[in-house]
């Protein structure tokens, strides 16, 4: 759900250290059957990262492979493949690009074979459609499985059944299934060691994430966000490399917001900070360059942005905690944004607003993902009914290019900016819904 | 309790067709004024423990959408175009105030929309009860099972603070053992329509078996029963069509049409997955011991594969389709998936190949709760017939 190959317009030391991470793991993927290590295929959110390193498993994330497969435009061929062989146009992209992939050739994004897994653990936070989709790699791969169910949390709490039960099942089937994969004994004080480092992470992510809440935001907090989060949303959380990476972006923003700058754009920095916003969805990512743009063109920056909480909410204090190592994985699991209820999701949105100083909420309903879009209209209501802020809506997909119509986004961003100006100017204000 | 066995099955069907129609739910309404104090908790599909509602003496009431009679007007503003109707119609409903009869709504553990939709109901009907029922897709008995129970117990106490009555061990009791007797009546019709589909035309079974989600439990099993015994005695003419399962209609419902047009077409339904909530659990709940770890052992060890859950080896995949194939002597299967659903249209490839390599002829298509037209889906099923009869030929 996270994480690309930054543009080559942005050169800052965190950037080139991510670009590396990531071709590494891709690299350590293709390699992995050589050198003997397993591979295990998870999906990015409440993944387990922690515990997988504790038994040397290579990790791919398939969720990975569609973005960046998007990002280099080479999804919309892999979905026709798929709609060919039976999938329905109905259907999540991502899960048609990912089988379409393998389909052709299992080729990863950077052009290395990925490897067959040995493991397929379905930890499965916030979303139906990764039972399916599970199932359904599952069936090209006569390989061990394993399925760590998230409840959700209908009433907006986590409770100690919710906990248990993850909990359990880490301990009891998870656990046990990875040691006989991978023939390595779980210990418990590297689990520890891994949680402390990711805890470091989080807090200097949640820090730089935070800084938007100044005039002008030294970051963008969502097209720029999707970069911040790659590292601890994926393979890499718990790692020293990633408290590296998280530890020099933390000094590159503070330097910005030293100088006072506001957020750097594939078109270097964007000056003018005209309209705050938040916005909520994922990102499309066969335009992405496109679409973003169409923001910083326009001065927009994003303030804040529920995408960037997808792999994990840590701005209300959530950390991994390795003096509770199993539960406090299970609450970072149950804890993810798409795990929310509605209210829970409403009353973050208008926080955010608030908090942000934003000039109001912008949605970007994906079609493929009812996860996130099933009730997005009425969010929008709900968010403009208490922060009396104008909202808008627009439509788009996330590595399907079929459903992104630069046109519409653009008019549509448009009337919505200036709907702000009216605002600003006393006019009247009405959410511009699709 | 109404007794229709002189009027034939007709009048029972008719009956049922009314319940069908009525979208203000004016029996529902009835029973709840007929003693005061009475509460109704609706449910949406695909499945939640009715006998827990039962027994707190509550009236469960299925909520299956607004089907094609009814015109949504404000539920399509919730909505973008790629999702289902069901949630559409199931808010018009409630915005139009046709369930304020409800005191409160179950959102069982389905899809992400209907999952969503949980939230949505809370912030859109504050002053009701809601509750996602969330079930758990691992089975072990202490893990799984030890959750659910748990679940369980936190919708008996919910249902307790509702109705201020106490429930006892002696209301479950007796409250699975009229679920019991109900999933048997309900077997029975579906034993007695695979073998004789000319006497029971689906789109009659499908009403009978409606007429579930809003009578009391004890009222419908004596409609089946009457159902069954008034077409014994009736003759009908057996015609030449095929066999087939339908799969996919678990959720969102198909027009009676289109359940009628499948039968013009030349099919006979011999099995479908219409309403899984009356046939969730496979067997009789035990009447002894704990009566929520019967519940929940109904649950984890005896109940009816569908998109909802997940298959935990790969072997046993759409094992259940194949097996419905050849119990009920199918000769195909119709796939009627509601357009957008994600559970149904993820799963049906995977179902498709193992129907591929059973040699078992299938055809699929979508349809929405108010599709109007209905000639290319008799023509796609009056083809996959004759298909059939060539081949069997
Ligand atoms: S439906 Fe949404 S959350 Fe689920 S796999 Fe697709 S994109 Fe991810
Ligand atoms: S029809 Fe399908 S997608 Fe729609 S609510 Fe029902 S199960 Fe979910």
């Amino acid at each position: 759900m996270s994480q690309m190959t930054p543009p080559d317009a942005i050169k800052e030391d965190s950037m080139e250290k991510q670009k590396q991470m990531i071709s590494a793991n891709f690299h350590e993927l293709a390699q992995a059957p050589q050198q003997g290590r397993k591979v295990v295929s998870t999906f990015v959110p409440g993944n387990i990262n922690e515990l997988l390193m504790c038994f040397d498993m290579a990790r791919n994330l398939p969720e990975i492979n569609a973005l960046q497969n998007g990002m280099r435009k080479k999804t919309g061929r892999m979905i026709m493949e798929a709609e060919r062989s039976g999938h329905s146009e109905d259907v999540c992209t991502y899960v048609k690009a990912d089988l379409g992939m393998m389909a052709q050739g299992n080729i990863g994004p950077t052009g290395e074979t990925l490897p067959k897994p040995d493991l397929l653990l379905l930890s499965y936070t916030g979303c139906f459609t990764f039972m399916k989709w599970f199932e359904l790699v599952r069936e090209q791969y006569d390989c061990e499985t394993s399925m760590l169910h998230i409840p959700y949390q209908g009433d907006g709490t986590i409770n100690e059944n919710m906990r248990d039960y993850v909990v359990k099942q880490l301990r009891e089937e998870v656990i046990p299934t990875l040691e006989r994969v991978s023939g390595v004994k779980f210990d418990i004080d590297r689990l520890r060691e891994y949680m402390r480092e990711s805890a470091k992470s989080e807090e200097d992510l949640v820090w730089v994430l935070q800084t938007a809440k100044n005039r002008p935001s030294p970051i963008d907090a969502y097209f720029g966000g999707v970069y911040y989060i790659g590292p601890i949303f994926t393979a890499f959380r718990g790692t020293e490399d990633a408290s590296e990476y998280y530890r020099t972006l933390r000094s590159e923003i503070a330097e910005r917001l030293e100088k006072g700058e506001g957020p750097i754009t594939p078109d270097g920095e964007m000056k003018d900070e005209k309209y705050r916003l938040v916005v909520e969805g994922p990102p499309n990512w066969t335009s992405f360059r496109e679409f973003w743009k169409m923001f910083y063109e326009e001065g927009a920056v994003v303030v804040a942005s529920t995408y960037t909480k997808v792999g994990g909410v840590y701005d209300f204090g959530f950390r991994h905690d390795p003096d509770h190592p199993l539960e406090s994985m299970a609450d970072y699991c149950l804890g993810c944004y798409t795990n929310l209820n509605l209210p829970s999701r409403a009353e973050m949105l208008s926080n955010y607003v608030e908090d942000y100083q934003a000039d109001g909420l912008l949605i970007n309903s994906i079609k493929s993902c009812n996860s996130f879009s099933a009730g997005q209209l009425l969010l929008l209501r709900e968010v403009e009914k208490r922060t009396g802020k104008p909202g808008a809506f627009i439509e788009t997909d996330l590595v399907d290019p079929r459903y992104f119509s630069g046109a519409n986004v653009k008019n549509r961003l448009e009337s919505y900016f200036q709907m702000i100006n009216q605002k600003r100017g006393g006019g009247f204000s009405e959410g511009v819904a699709a | 309790m109404n007794n229709f066995q002189n009027g034939g099955s007709a009048a029972i069907v008719d009956r049922c067709r009314r319940l069908f129609d009525d979208l203000e739910f004016s029996e529902v309404r009835e029973w709840k004024a007929a003693e005061k104090g009475r509460k109704v908790i609706g449910y949406m599909p695909v499945y939640v423990p009715r006998e827990i509602i039962h027994a707190a003496g509550m009236l469960p009431v299925g909520i299956l959408g607004g089907g094609d009679q009814l015109e949504v007007i404000q539920g399509d503003a919730y909505y973008q175009s790629y999702i289902c109707r069901i949630p559409r119609s199931t808010i018009e409903l409630g915005l139009t105030g046709r369930l304020d009869v409800l005191d409160g709504m179950l959102f069982p553990s389905i899809c992400d929309v209907i999952r969503n939709l949980s939230g949505m109901w809370q912030l859109m009907f504050e002053d009701k009860y809601v509750r996602y029922f969330d079930v758990p897709q691992n089975y072990a008995r202490d893990i799984g099972g030890s959750y659910y129970v748990n679940e369980l117990k936190q919708l008996l106490s919910d249902l307790e603070k509702l109705s201020g009555k106490q429930i006892s061990p002696d209301d479950l009791w007796k409250s699975i053992e009229v679920y019991n007797e109900n999933r048997r009546a309900i077997q029975d019709l579906y034993h007695y329509r695979a073998k004789r589909p000319w006497k029971t035309p689906s789109p009659d079974v499908y009403l009978v078996i409606r007429a579930g989600m809003v009578l009391p439990v004890e009222e419908h099993t004596q409609l089946i029963r009457d159902y069954i015994s008034a077409v014994e005695k009736e003759e009908q003419v057996m015609r030449d069509n095929c066999r087939v399962v339908v799969s996919g209609v678990f959720c969102e419902q198909p027009p009676l049409n289109l359940i009628r047009s499948i039968e013009m077409a030349g099919c006979y339904i011999v099995d479908d997955d219409f309403m899984l909530v009356t046939r969730w659990l496979l067997e009789d709940v035990p009447t002894s011991g704990d009566p929520l770890e019967n519940l929940a052992d109904g649950f984890l060890n005896h109940s009816n594969e569908t998109s909802a859950k997940y298959v935990p080896v790969t072997s046993d995949k759409g094992q259940y389709l194949v097996e419905a194939v050849r119990k009920n002597q199918a000769e195909g299967v119709i796939f009627a998936a509601p357009s957008f659903c994600d559970p149904a249209l993820l799963d049906r490839p995977m179902l498709q190949n193992c129907l591929a390599e059973e040699n078992i002829p299938y055809t699929a298509f979508k349809y929405a709760e108010n599709s109007g037209q209905m000639q290319p889906i008799r023509e796609q099923a009056g083809t996959f017939a004759d298909s059939i009869k060539l081949w069997s030929a």
